[in-house]
């Protein structure tokens, strides 16, 4: 009995992989249901963030190349706009249940890469983008409460909901256009 | 003196090993309940990318995985160099993707369905042309949760504090 569960127990040990999955989650937009250009949602050009990476994997921000290192400070100042600088992202007013009324920005992040970019260099980015917005929807949580946002717990109802109003005031707010091919392969 | 003697010949006495079958089971189950089967053979080589952001990807279920990468090297000669989609066992188009989520999408329950997030796991020397199909086959046929698998990093900021 005990060399059948012996064999058994070898085998399991042998199969079982303990990875978990891990990952940065994002939500594609859905396609466009017909050629309508969305005309009214026009964004003003100081509201948008600038993102490109070229096919050799050179980072350029808004106005000029930058190092991967260097992109999350900058967006969290777009973001933030602290001295409403006019080059920086415009702010309007939103109410929430547990921030109250605060300017917050209407910033957009636009994010393109072209077909030759590197896929690791488009995480590398992407990691980024959503470790300034993470950082923000953090330092607003310890301000305000004391609390980490990424130790709120999803499933006690009050925090999440604390959660949603974070999400709403810094909204993960990265658009990715279409890569254009210049330059090639 | 008999006394003496009897002492010198004991040797040591044997460990009880009643209880080992038990512990032995114990272990068994305890692997048998965490096991996951690995459901797809690899047929193309994939180095994901690392980052900081990253996300438990919950409720295995409701994952459904698209590989990208180069082919294994003893399938390079068949199948070449560049880098390519593999869909369950097998390597696919562009266009196999929307039967793909179609079929995984059956397979699940209607509840379930909104839920459903596609785990990209590509090699991060690929180029982003493949990718960007990809992603648009996925948005025409409407599986907008993707994961972007990504390897844990430790923040060396953290590790210096």
């Amino acid at each position: 009995m005990a060399d059948i569960a012996f064999l058994l127990l070898i085998f399991f040990l042998v199969a079982t992989t303990m990875d978990i999955d891990t990952g940065i989650s994002r939500l594609l937009p859905p396609m466009p249901e017909d050629e309508e250009l969305d005309e009214d949602q026009e964004i003003r050009e100081r509201n948008v963030f600038v993102v490109l990476i070229n096919k050799d994997d050179d980072l350029f921000v808004e106005d000029g190349f930058y190092d991967v290192g260097e992109l999350k400070e900058m967006t969290k100042q777009f973001f933030l706009n602290p001295n409403d600088e006019e080059n920086l992202s415009e702010k309007r007013e939103l109410t929430t249940d547990y921030f109250g009324t605060m300017m917050v920005s209407k910033g957009v992040i636009s994010l393109r890469n072209d077909i030759g970019t590197s896929y690791g260099k488009y995480i590398a980015v992407q990691n980024e983008l959503a470790a300034a917005v993470n950082e923000l929807r953090d330092e607003l949580c310890m301000q305000r409460f004391g609390r980490r946002y990424n130790n709120l717990d999803p499933l006690n109802e009050q925090e999440a909901n604390l959660i949603t109003d974070a999400k709403k005031v810094f909204p993960m707010a990265i658009s990715e256009a279409e890569p254009k091919s210049v330059g090639g392969n | 003196m008999s006394k003496f003697k009897k002492a010198g010949t004991k040797g040591l006495p044997s460990i009880n090993t009643a209880s080992l079958p038990d512990i032995v089971f114990m272990l068994l189950f305890f692997f048998m309940v965490t096991t996951v089967m690995r459901e797809t053979n690899l047929k193309v080589s994939v180095l994901i990318p690392e980052a900081t952001e990253v996300k438990k990807l919950e409720k295995k279920s409701l994952v459904s995985f698209i590989y990208i990468g180069k082919p294994h090297r003893n399938l390079q000669t068949t199948f070449g160099s560049e880098p390519r989609i593999q869909l369950n066992d097998a390597f696919a188009t562009l266009g196999d993707i929307r039967d793909f989520i179609t079929s995984e999408r059956e397979q699940m329950n209607e509840n379930d369905q909104k839920q459903m997030t596609v785990s990209l796991k590509i090699d991060q020397n690929t180029r982003m042309g493949i990718v960007t199909d990809v992603k648009l086959e996925l948005r025409k046929a409407s599986a907008l949760k993707i994961n972007y698998s990504s390897r844990k990093k430790i923040d060396e900021a953290l590790l210096r504090r």
